[in-house]
């Protein structure tokens, strides 16, 4: 059977049909997610908290709990010692290097532990979308849409205070508030994606389309709206593509995810080159 | 220690004294056991240009955080517009003490002057209405005023730090404040850019009769501009028109030292006798 007829075939699967659906809310919630990810320097955080959410699934699977769960648990106790951290700045990258190499290593001594199946295990590190049952579709969908409706409540005193701190804070934007409430937001998202595209490759949605929207545009909203549609074509097509050979998931929606980036790298060069040579006008 | 306004200044004063935007009433700062300023009386008027200047770390950062009601007072009281200062009040404008923008930082000029309007407000901010067509008017018109409606539309990370700095103005007057805050907005800039955005300031307060504080190392961009200054030294501080407290001997009496005070073609030129503790720079 040739490419195309086992693709459409499998889409035609009940399972298939969810797992794309729970794509598409992982998709929406870190495109929003990204630019202020980006805007807020937070990338290597993000790969920390992803660490940790890989540590608390495999602890999860080691006691044969919910590894939903667990990667929720370990990306929130994260986001917790980040957004501590956030009020100090500067530490902050040394602490989470420290503390992600710890998390990895407790993560794969718990998988060492694990005499179950070994595809549960490596489904953690690289992501297994199909194995995700309805329970944690559930989990996984109803925490996506809390996440997506606080950041509407608060989207635009935390761009602002995002991007420009000081004012926001003397215009009464609870600006030190938002550093632990935006690392917790990014941890559920975070656990999720640990979920489906697996621990090490969650920049590739939590961080990459963000990047990238920002090479091709200044405009808040906009940049929002290509990282959505970035970060939706990087999953549901990374999933489409795999169907049919089978092979890992998180494999393709890495490449479409670089990819993007890669391409709009090469306009944002050319828009540099294009914009007009600045003067100093005078009063 | 402080001076009362000399006769210019009261000369000058119409008959009836409108109500102060600042008062600050026997207020007193304090770090811990560290008291930066104590027993300070300051009301500001509408319209009036007020320069504080003094050296690193004298509590002029403090003193605008205070204004802010960002930093409580340790004893005396301050009131804006008649009522105690709080954080979030939305008729103060602030330009905070320049750092450098993050070059890769991708929001537009015009975004930035925006957030100055309505960036505290929750929700997502429609992009179409009449609420945003208004919005979109005043942010224009702030640009327009500032002249910097050309490179708008670019991300602030490209721009120089005197096209960053005119935009801070705009952002900073675009809610049309009663009192305009700026702590070191010459910072870092060349002198003509100084001079254009001591201008840009001094204008909106003559034109909107805003209430201007302006914190600043260097006296001379603003001279020719300022009502009155504060002069802060560890502690010890003076208020007076500049021609009262720039004086060779009132600033040796601040700064417990000999001190002159020289003026070279209408600039002003501070020189100790032995470290230059005051850095007020000679125009070439
Ligand atoms: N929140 C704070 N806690 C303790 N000390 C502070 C605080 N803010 C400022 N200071 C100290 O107070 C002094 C005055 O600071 P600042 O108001 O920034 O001075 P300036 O702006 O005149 O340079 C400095 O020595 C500074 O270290
Ligand atoms: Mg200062």
């Amino acid at each position: 059977m040739d490419f195309f007829t086992t693709t459409g075939d499998m889409l035609q699967l009940g399972f298939v049909q969810q797992a794309l659906l729970a794509a598409a809310v992982l998709g929406l919630a870190s495109g929003v997610l990204a630019p202020l990810v980006v805007a807020r320097q937070m990338a290597f955080a993000v790969h920390g908290t992803a660490e940790l959410a890989f540590t608390g699934a495999a602890a999860a699977l080691l006691l044969g709990l919910s590894t939903g769960g667990g990667a929720l648990i370990g990306a929130l106790l994260a986001a917790a010692l980040l957004g501590v951290l956030s009020l100090r700045g500067k530490e902050r990258d040394a602490v989470i290097g420290v503390v992600l190499a710890f998390g990895l290593g407790l993560g794969v001594l718990f998988q060492g532990l694990y005499k179950g199946r070994t595809s549960n295990k490596f489904s953690l590190l690289v992501g297994q979308i199909i194995s995700t049952d309805s329970t944690d579709l559930v989990l996984l969908c109803g925490s996506a849409i809390i996440v997506l409706i606080i950041i509407a409540v608060i989207y635009r005193p935390l761009l602002f205070a995002s991007v420009d701190p000081d004012v926001a804070m003397a215009r009464g934007v609870p600006v030190r508030a938002f550093g632990p409430l935006f690392a917790v937001l990014v941890g559920v998202a975070t656990s999720l994606g640990v979920q489906l595209v697996g621990a090490l490759l969650v920049l590739s949605l939590m961080v990459t389309p963000g990047a990238a929207a920002a090479r091709v545009t200044a405009n808040p909203v906009t940049a929002t709206v290509l990282a959505v549609l970035f970060a939706e074509t990087a999953v549901l097509g990374g999933i489409v593509l795999s169907l049919a050979p089978g092979l890992q998931i998180s494999a393709f929606v890495t490449i479409i995810s670089f990819s993007i980036y890669v391409i709009c790298r090469l306009i944002g060069n050319r828009r540099v080159e294009r914009l007009p040579k600045l003067q100093p006008v005078l009063v | 220690m402080s001076v009362e306004p000399g006769l210019g200044a009261t000369a000058l004063a119409p008959r009836p004294e409108p109500e102060p935007v600042v008062r600050l009433r026997g207020g007193r700062l304090r770090y811990g056991n560290r008291v930066l300023w104590d027993q300070l009386d300051l009301d500001i008027r509408p319209g009036e240009f007020v320069a504080v200047l003094g050296p690193n770390g004298s509590g002029k950062t403090s003193l605008i955080r205070v204004l802010l009601g960002l930093q409580q007072l340790a004893g005396g009281t301050v009131q804006i517009e008649g009522s105690p200062a709080r954080r979030g009040n939305g008729r103060i404008g602030y330009i905070p003490q320049q750092r450098a923008v993050d070059p890769t930082l991708t929001v537009r000029g015009k975004d930035m002057v925006g957030m100055g309007l309505t960036g505290h407000r929750w929700g997502i901010g429609l992009p179409f209405g009449q609420a945003a067509r208004e919005r979109k008017r005043l942010v224009d018109q702030a640009l327009v005023a500032v002249g910097a409606s050309e490179y708008a539309h670019l991300p602030i990370g490209m721009l120089s730090g005197g096209e960053q700095q005119r935009l801070r103005v705009a952002q900073a007057v675009v809610g049309n404040p009663g009192l305009l805050l700026c702590d070191e907005p010459l910072l870092s800039l060349d002198l003509a850019h100084q001079r254009m955005v001591s201008q840009l300031v001094a204008r909106r307060a003559r034109e909107a009769n805003t209430a201007v504080v302006f914190v600043t190392h260097e006296i001379n961009p603003v001279l020719p501009l300022v009502d009155r200054v504060l002069y802060l030294v560890e502690g010890r501080f003076k208020i007076g028109t500049p021609d009262e407290v720039m004086t060779s001997e009132t600033l040796s009496e601040l700064f417990r030292t000999p001190i002159s005070v020289l003026r070279v073609d209408g600039r002003l030129v501070v020189v100790g006798d032995q470290e230059p503790i005051v850095h007020h720079h000679v125009e070439a």
